[in-house]
């Protein structure tokens, strides 16, 4: 019952990670019908964002003196900050890279094949210029490990899965109750007559972007605070899970992606629990194929109906 | 003689590619070079079949590039050379030089059976599902086999080399130069024959509107199994010449970044393009190996002009941050990739007119 419990509490957390990741992508997709596949790289780009911030603030590199601000400070000044610049990364690669191809008129693939490029230049760029060795990210908030009976839960634990709870809330009110919001979802629905509508299309998708970064900086900050140990690939695995995640819950949809990354971390949790662990992400991924079987649009999915 | 110019030409170009290589006119780097190559043409002209012509978007190419390398290497082992867990050879290890295109086809029929995983949810589902499945595919693949003990799981395969050796006691010849080219030329001749045959054109149907080819009495079920069964059937026929190659495979080298380059080949090439996937998968792996030997070049200049500290060395790491960007920029300036949808002929209007007797007949 215990080891239940403490498993129960172990996918939570994990879920919330790949629901915070999956966010972003069924976000972007929702709008755009873009597989970013950049996104698990900007994760992994916002762990690295936050660890620089911290240690700036930390003291590292002489403009601050060490010491002179605590823990908990620093995170309420780390928590924006790399979620502002996270979000510049997205906005960045939206700008450069995505919208001239769009504006051309390229095939859609053809964009998502630049995603993934995308992604693979911040991964070895990343190497490339910080090299191969780990990071280590400090430790900024005292751990306080609360008991019950055997089960024992971590400060951190219960904050990343309220970040979470939360961000899945603010995404929700903004795409279903705001009119920011109704325009995302009208894009998806048809772009050409939205343009006629008044709807600048192209700033609605900039605050897509932003928002879908801003969420993967937080959860690179959290998972950072959670694993504190950074390299280039943290990314692309978690990432491409993320998206599976997406899918599953039924990509577009926000409530979709929030519940299809705790299910993901649930069956993965789950597998470990009974399995050996190397037969995780075969299990995972056949639980994950079987669903899509029986389910082809994913959870909260609407087939699309094939006009004649 | 003008219809069979074609085929004479590529007849010579071969044999003298094998000679040259058997009185070692080029060194062992150009032969794996080439071969490389010849391995990535089967992988992208086998995977335009399914993204190009049939224009879905299939991203789990290399797991079936692992099962048909997994399947032939396990095959020729158990069949020719004498293992510490497979035991004896079955068969006379001289026999490896006439069953040694069967093991590889074998190797590619399971590969083309891993498929149907893909192909049959592909009935119900269409595009970024269809995304997610090969995804999941490819891993399940590489997850299943790393599960395998007996083959060496995590650890790899090896032991093919010894096959190689067995061929090449008994005649001395460039054994899998040989196999390789006559592996790419079968592969790019099956898809040709393939997607301009009546039946064949099924598929472009298929990609242009489904609904109504299946009006017009196309099979689209069985249209799909066809297509996904000879892309995944030619990635294993790939990835089993691969292990042979290079005498070892390791589940980990078949995994979501290979199937990223054989995606990258596919779309630089251009989609619904044979000559581009072709000309691409000769580009790119031409790319890769002279960034080898542009790097430290770039790496001199840079510390010649002082641009970049004097510590700092630009390692062979910066390759696959080139390699990406300048496909971005490629993608930037001809968004529908090197050739379109066209083929060399569409460039070139005297090969065509050359060949004119050849289409018609």
């Amino acid at each position: 019952m215990e080891i239940l419990v403490q498993n129960i509490f172990n996918a939570l957390q994990w879920g919330s990670f790949y629901a915070l990741i999956a966010l972003g992508y069924t976000l972007v997709y929702g709008v755009l019908l873009l597989i970013n596949f950049a996104h698990g790289d900007i994760f992994m780009v916002g762990a690295y964002i936050a660890f620089f911030l911290t240690t700036f603030f930390l003291g590292e590199y002489g403009v601050i003196a060490p010491g002179s601000l605590a823990g908990v400070t620093i995170l309420m000044l780390a928590v924006p900050l790399t979620m502002i610049l996270t979000s510049m990364v997205g906005v960045t690669l939206e700008r450069v890279a995505y919208r001239p191809l769009r504006d051309k008129g390229a095939h859609r693939l053809y964009v998502v094949i630049t995603a993934l490029m995308c992604g693979l230049i911040l991964e070895n760029g990343n190497l490339a210029l910080l090299g191969a060795s780990r990071k280590k990210f400090p430790e900024l908030l005292e751990k306080t490990v609360w008991t019950f009976g055997n089960v024992s839960v971590t400060n951190l634990k219960v904050m990343v899965i309220f970040a979470a709870l939360l961000v899945f809330l603010f995404l929700q009110f903004v795409v279903t109750r705001t009119k920011t919001g109704m325009a995302m979802r009208a894009i998806s629905y048809d772009k050409f007559a939205i343009p006629l509508m008044g709807i600048p299309i192209n700033n609605i998708i900039v605050f897509t972007f932003i928002l879908g970064s801003g969420f993967a900086g937080l959860a690179g900050l959290l998972f950072a605070m959670s694993y504190p140990i950074l390299e280039p690939y943290m990314g692309a695995l978690i990432g491409w899970k993320a998206f599976i995640a997406a899918v599953v819950g039924g990509i577009g949809d926000i409530r979709g992606a929030f519940l299809g990354g705790f299910l993901l971390a649930f069956v993965e949790i789950g597998v470990v629990a009974v399995f050996p662990s190397t037969l995780r992400d075969l299990m995972a991924f056949s639980v994950l194929l079987i669903i899509l079987w029986w389910k082809p649009t994913g959870l909260f999915g609407i087939a699309k109906t094939t006009k004649i | 003689m003008q219809k069979h110019s074609f085929k004479l030409l590529l007849f010579v170009f071969s044999l003298g590619l094998i000679l040259a290589a058997h009185f070692q006119f080029i060194d062992q780097y150009v032969i794996t070079v080439i071969m490389l190559m010849g391995i990535n043409i089967i992988l992208s002209s086998s995977l335009n079949v399914v993204n190009g012509y049939m224009g879905e978007f299939s991203c789990g190419h290399a797991g079936f590039m692992c099962v048909g390398a997994y399947v032939s290497s396990v095959l020729s082992v158990i069949l020719f050379t004498k293992d510490r867990i497979f035991g004896a050879p079955l068969l006379a290890p001289d026999l490896s030089l006439f069953l040694f295109p069967g093991v590889i086809l074998i190797g590619g029929l399971v590969a083309a059976l891993a498929g149907l995983l893909v192909a049959l949810p592909s009935f119900k589902t269409r595009g970024d599902y269809l995304a997610i499945i090969t995804i999941a595919a490819n891993y399940i693949i590489i997850s299943g086999i790393e599960n395998l003990d007996i083959i060496g799981g995590p650890r790899g395969f090896q032991g093919m080399k010894r096959v190689i050796n067995a061929m090449e006691d008994r005649l001395d010849i460039p054994w899998m130069l040989l196999w390789v080219v006559l592996g790419t030329i079968f592969s790019v001749w099956v898809i040709r024959r393939f997607v301009a045959s009546t039946y064949g054109k099924g598929i472009i149907a298929i990609c242009q509107d489904e609904v109504a080819a299946e009006i017009m009495s196309v099979n689209t079920n069985k249209m799909k199994v066809a297509a996904f069964m000879l892309s995944s059937g030619l990635a294993g026929i790939a990835g089993g010449l691969f292990a042979h190659v290079y005498g070892y495979v390791n589940p980990q080298s078949f995994n979501i970044l290979k199937s990223t380059e054989c995606l990258v080949m596919v779309y630089l090439g251009g989609m619904a393009s044979l000559s581009g996937s072709v000309l691409s998968a000769v580009i790119f792996t031409l790319l890769i190996e002279a960034l080898r030997f542009v790097i430290p070049e770039l790496n001199a200049l840079a510390h010649h002009l002082r641009v970049i500290p004097e510590s700092y060395e630009i390692g062979q790491v910066w390759k696959w941050v080139i390699i990406p960007l300048i496909l971005i920029l490629t993608m930037q300036f001809r968004p529908e990739g090197l050739m379109g949808a066209r083929e060399l002929g569409d460039f070139f209007p005297f090969l065509k007119r050359f060949y004119r007797n050849r289409t018609t007949e």
